[in-house]
Formats: structure tokens, C-alpha cells, sequence
């Protein structure tokens, strides 16, 4: 039945998963490391990790950073540096989460949410300012109205994770180099690169890249594996 | 037989009321049978793509036709400055109304079995639930079909651009071959018939199924109907008329606005019309079991149900089959389909001619396809021979 085996084929998909969802109302789960809208993150007693060195603004191949740094007043000090940021501006007019202002930060003060899907429209909403970037006193990202931050877009926010191990070193992989001071926005560190089990993370990476990832998301752990390499080679 | 049972008294005013309520009924049938038609089409495809397909509007996307209409009716009507405006105006009305047209002579419903003429008792009068019963209604679906050609001939014409002109030359050449096949096809019905008239047609498949015309043709004449209506739908396979990679879209690329609607509204009445066209001619139009309650509804219901299996069809056809090149087209219609209905006619017409003069059923029939199996040999064999040689002429001497 050469001829009429196109015809099975055509009608069994009926009967099989659809391949795409119903998006505003169900969103797909991100990868780890996706760079979203940023945070500025602080410390556990409040204050401002930004010390406004300007290294973001000058590594910004897109040159949408506007920082500007000031001496902190003595009396109540915004960063625990010498200086603080008082004017931080991010476009996102202009910003391609390329993700280098986050390498370049010597204080982890700003790191990047998974969060995308924020459509404003007008100029002045698309630049986003020190108040609206900071986050809150839980550690939580602050939501404007005009973003999307259902399905966990803002687990993982905290602190540089990028990279398997902050400085480089092989000897580093797996093991926690970061802070999450406001006890929100940090994950499990991830298998070494190198693959040696020696070095292999002291906790359940599995387990727990798969729990506070997908939570919160409409689709089951490992429904779309294949976005999520890591999930299996770890 | 006679015509429509509501024309035996005269006519009087009650008749003209019955005729126009008729051809209201007809065209909303067909309306909503192409808001239904469009939205499930889409559902189907979406289906067999794995995707979702239209679920913004109304209930399971129902309304999204709907949507779209108006949409369409509150765009900006636009012509191309080189157009012939009085016949782009014309042509797509010249596409729907044959598609309306063809519909009003299928019977959709009505007892035909057990000596029943399919007639139903309204208001005091009878009459069949079918707009009209020309005689020669065979022929008037012929005639109709050809006109919807020329729609899309003076669409391509008119508009003075090129891509609609070529999709428009390669419609009309389409749709004449296949015409033929088509024609070729229904004579085979006509035969057993003994008449034109659709209403005959379904009254004498109304036995049981074995009197269905696709088991008393032994189902070639089906077949070849089905192939070539899908072409004379310009349906995928055969959709080389607005192949979109090739001619943008076809003989309406400049047509916007509502114009572009009625084009697309020709397109999916057609394929409504056309299913509906197959299932009286070959599978007894309403004729189908009657479990309980009243036999109308039932024959309503089978009607229904058949034109359904057509319909999904046409779309399987669409998700599975990629579109055929514009010269094999031309040879399945001209060297296969036409004489293969002209040699399943002479079987037909042996067999007929056969029953008259007392002849053996089975001898009859097998002398006449030993017959046509010769003829098709001669045939296929002379249309090698033909190809080989232009071959050798255009390219020298051909090996193997
Ligand atoms: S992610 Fe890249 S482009 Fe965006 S602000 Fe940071 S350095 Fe600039
Ligand atoms: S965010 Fe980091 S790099 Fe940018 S000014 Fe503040 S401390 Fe410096």
C-alpha cells in the first residue's frame, strides 16, 4: 500500500501530542542559565551590594548602563563600600542580556532573572532605574505591572552562577561560591566540567534542578528534557 | 417521472413563497455549512500537524470564520492601477454564484425507498427538499462548473499583473481537462439512471446499498469522479493554481478586502457543493438505514454524515499529499483518467446493452474488460513509444 501509507501517518497525528502550547496562557519552562531582565541584589542587612565602580557600564557592549557613583553618607551608608551607585539605569531598548555586566561585577550586585516577557510601551518604561531594579527585602525581584513573571522567572536570581565555578578553577567546580545573603535566588552548584566525580557537588543536583526549577510551571519535571541538557549529564 | 410534485397544481403565489423560502434555506445551509467547513478545516489540519489550531474565538475557535469575514469586510478594498475595474469587480461573483447554484439541485433529504418519491408534506403542499430539479441536472453541474472557470479567468485576466495570470491560465487549463474526466465519469451514473435529473438519480439508488452507484459502477466511475473533482476544486493535490511558492497566490494575489473573501468563499462552497454532488451521485444522497423515529430525519442525518466524510477528506488529502507538477497533472487527467472513464463507460454500456438483449452477465462483462485491458495496453504502449521518440528528437538517441 506504498501510495497510502502517507495517509496513516497524517491521520495517527491526530492521536498524538500537540507540539505547541497555548503561550500566554502556559508558558514553557526556561533553561538554567537564561539571561533575562536583571536585579540588583543586596545584602542580608538591607544594604546595596552596588558599590558604583561603573565596571558594568564600561564592559556593556551595548552601552545601555548608566551608572553614576557617589560617596556614601556617613551616616547612613546605602553599600558597605566606600561608594554607592546612586543612579543606575539599564535600557532595554538597547540591552542583548549578553550577560556581561554580570561577569564583570567585582560585588554580585547585578545578576539576571529569567524573566523576558516584559513588554512596556513607552521609552520611559523601557528604562529601567536603581528603584526598579533593586530587589525587595525578601530578596524577591520587584514586578511591574507590564511583566510576565509566572512559571518561575524569578527562581535563581541570586548572585553570579554562570559559571561552574566563580573563579575558574577546576578545583573550585561544584562548590558553593556564592552568596544568596537574603536566603533567596541561589540553586544547587552544578557538576564540574571535568566530569571527575572526586569533584562531584556535595548535593543533589538532580533533585534539586529539577524542583525549585519547574515549580511553578504547568509542565512536568523532564517533559522537555532535551532543553535542559545538563539535567541529564549531571 | 415527473418533476417537483409542488408544481403539479400550477403555480400560485403559495408556490413562488415556497420556492424563494426554499432557495433562502439552501443558501444559509451553505453559509453556515462554509463558516462550519472553514473552522473545521483548520481544526483538522491543526490536528494532523500537531497543532493547536484557532481557539481565540468563541468556543473551540468556532467564531474564528466569523472573525475573519468581518475582518475581511472592513479592509481596505484595493485594485492594482492596470486592472480592467468592471471585470475585477465581476469575477468573484462569477465564482460564487456557480458554487451557490450547483447546490441548489442536490436533494439533501426525503424517503425515497419503498416507493416513496422523496417528497415531503409542507403547509398543505409537497414538494422535495431540494431547490430545484432542472432535468437535465447533470448537465446543469457541468455547465456550472465550467462557468466557475471563468471567474478565475477573469480574475487573473483583469488584474494586470502576471502571477494572477499565469495561476489563471493554468486554472482554466486544469479545470477543462479535467472536466472531461468528470463529464466521462457522471455518463457511466447516467446510464444506470436512465435519467439527468439528480432527483431520479438518488430515487434509483434508493433500493438497498448494492443499488448505490459507486457498487453498481463497480466504483471506477467513483474513483475517477472523486480525482478529478478534487481537481476541479483546485485542491491540494491540485492546487497548482494559487501555489504559493510559484505564483504568490494564485489568480486572487490582487484581490484584498471582501473581493478576496468571495474568492475564498467560492473556494470552500465548492468543496461543500462537490461532496455533497459525490454523495448523490454515487451514494445514494439521503439513502441509509433507518433505525427509529421519523425516516426524514434519518435521511437528513446519512446525508449529513457522508458530505461530513468527504469533507474530511479533502482536508486529509491536503495534509498528506504534496502538490503535483503542472505536467503530470496533465497526464493523469488526459492520459489515465479520461480513457480510462471512456473504457469503463463502453464496460458499462456493454452491460447495459447486455441486460436488454439477454446476454450472460458475467461473459458480457468479462469479453468487455479482456477488451479494455487490450485497449489500455495499445494505449499505454503508444504513449511510450510517443514519449521515447520526442525524447530521442530533443535529446538524441536515448539509452535505456
Ligand atoms: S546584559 Fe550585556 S547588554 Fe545587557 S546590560 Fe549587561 S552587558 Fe549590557
Ligand atoms: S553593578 Fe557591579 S559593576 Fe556595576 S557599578 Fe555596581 S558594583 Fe560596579
Amino acid at each position: 500500500m506504498g501510495y497510502f501509507d502517507g495517509f496513516l501517518v497524517t491521520l495517527k497525528q491526530i492521536f498524538s501530542d500537540r507540539v505547541t502550547s497555548e503561550y500566554p496562557k502556559e508558558k514553557r519552562p526556561k533553561p538554567l542559565r537564561h539571561h533575562g531582565r536583571h536585579v540588583l541584589n543586596r545584602y542580608e542587612d538591607g544594604m546595596e551590594k552596588c558599590i558604583g565602580c561603573e565596571l558594568c557600564a564600561g564592559v556593556c557592549p551595548a552601552r545601555c548602563i548608566y551608572v553614576r557613583g557617589a560617596d556614601n553618607p556617613p551616616e547612613a551608608p546605602v553599600s558597605p563600600g566606600e561608594r554607592w551607585g546612586f543612579v543606575y539605569e539599564i535600557n532595554y531598548l538597547r540591552c542583548i542580556h549578553c550577560d556581561l555586566c554580570v561577569e564583570a561585577c567585582p560585588t554580585e550586585a547585578i545578576t539576571e532573572s529569567k524573566l523576558f516577557e516584559f513588554s512596556f510601551t513607552n521609552r520611559e518604561d523601557a528604562i529601567y532605574t536603581r528603584s526598579e531594579l533593586l530587589v525587595g527585602d525578601d530578596g524577591k525581584p520587584k514586578k511591574l505591572p507590564w511583566e510576565d513573571w509566572r512559571g518561575g522567572d524569578d527562581d535563581h536570581t541570586s548572585a553570579w552562577m554562570r559559571a561552574t565555578s566563580p573563579n575558574g578553577q577546576a578545583a573550585y567546580e561544584g562548590r558553593v561560591q556564592w552568596s544568596g545573603e537574603l536566603g533567596y535566588g541561589v540553586r544547587a552548584p552544578e557538576a564540574g566540567q571535568s566530569g571527575d566525580p572526586e569533584l562531584a557537588p556535595p548535593t543533589d543536583v538532580e533533585a534539586t534542578a529539577k524542583g525549585p526549577l519547574y515549580a511553578g510551571s504547568d509542565t512536568a519535571p523532564g517533559e522537555r528534557a532535551s532543553d535542559h541538557r545538563h539535567v541529564e549529564a549531571s | 417521472m415527473s418533476g417537483d410534485p409542488l408544481f403539479a397544481g400550477g403555480v400560485d403565489w403559495v408556490v413562488v413563497a415556497f420556492v424563494v423560502v426554499k432557495a433562502l434555506i439552501g443558501f444559509t445551509i451553505v453559509m453556515v455549512g462554509v463558516i462550519f467547513m472553514i473552522w473545521f478545516e483548520r481544526k483538522v489540519i491543526a490536528d494532523m500537524q500537531n497543532r493547536i489550531g484557532p481557539n481565540r474565538a468563541g468556543r473551540w475557535g468556532l467564531a474564528q470564520t466569523l472573525a475573519d469575514g468581518i475582518k475581511l469586510i472592513f479592509k481596505e478594498d484595493l485594485w492594482p492601477d492596470k486592472a480592467d475595474k468592471p471585470v475585477f469587480r465581476l469575477a468573484p461573483y462569477l465564482s460564487v454564484a456557480p458554487a451557490f447554484l450547483t447546490f441548489t439541485i442536490v436533494p439533501i433529504g426525503g424517503v425515497f425507498s419503498g416507493g416513496n418519491d422523496g417528497a415531503v408534506e409542507l403547509f398543505g403542499r409537497r414538494t422535495w427538499l431540494q431547490v430545484a430539479d432542472p432535468p437535465v441536472g447533470v448537465l446543469f453541474l457541468l455547465a456550472m462548473s465550467s462557468i466557475a472557470v471563468y471567474g478565475i479567468m477573469l480574475a487573473g485576466w483583469s488584474s494586470g499583473s502576471k502571477y494572477p495570470l499565469l495561476g489563471s491560465v493554468r486554472a482554466s487549463a486544469q479545470m477543462v481537462s479535467y472536466e472531461a474526466a468528470l463529464g466521462l465519469s457522471v455518463v457511466a451514473v447516467v446510464l444506470l439512471s436512465g435519467s439527468l435529473s439528480t432527483h431520479d438519480i438518488v430515487a434509483a439508488q434508493a433500493g438497498s446499498i448494492l443499488d448505490w452507484n459507486v457498487i453498481a459502477t463497480a466504483g471506477v466511475p467513483f474513483a475517477i469522479f472523486c480525482v478529478a473533482a478534487t481537481a476541479e476544486l483546485n485542491r491540494p493535490p491540485f492546487d497548482l493554481v494559487e501555489a504559493e511558492q510559484e505564483l504568490v497566490g494564485g489568480f486572487h494575489t490582487e484581490y484584498s478586502s471582501i473581493r478576496f473573501g468571495m474568492f475564498y468563499l467560492a473556494e470552500f462552497m465548492n468543496t461543500i457543493t462537490m461532496s455533497a454532488i459525490i454523495v448523490t451521485l454515487f451514494l445514494g444522497g439521503p439513502a441509509g438505514p433507518v433505525l427509529f423515529g421519523p425516516p426524514l430525519i434519518w435521511g437528513i442525518l446519512w446525508f449529513t454524515l457522508k458530505v461530513l466524510v468527504f469533507l474530511f477528506t479533502f482536508v486529509w488529502l491536503r495534509a498528506t499529499l504534496p502538490r503535483y507538477r503542472y505536467d503530470q497533472l496533465m497526464d493523469l487527467g488526459w492520459k489515465r483518467l479520461i480513457p480510462l472513464a471512456l473504457g469503463w463507460l463502453l464496460v458499462i454500456g456493454a452491460q447495459r446493452i447486455g441486460l436488454d438483449r439477454g446476454w450472460d452477465r458475467f461473459v458480457t462483462g468479462a469479453a468487455s474488460l479482456v477488451v479494455l485491458t487490450l485497449a489500455a495496453v495499445a494505449l499505454f504502449g503508444a504513449i511510450r513509444v510517443a514519449e521515447r521518440r520526442r525524447q530521442s528528437d530533443q535529446f538524441g538517441e536515448v539509452v535505456a
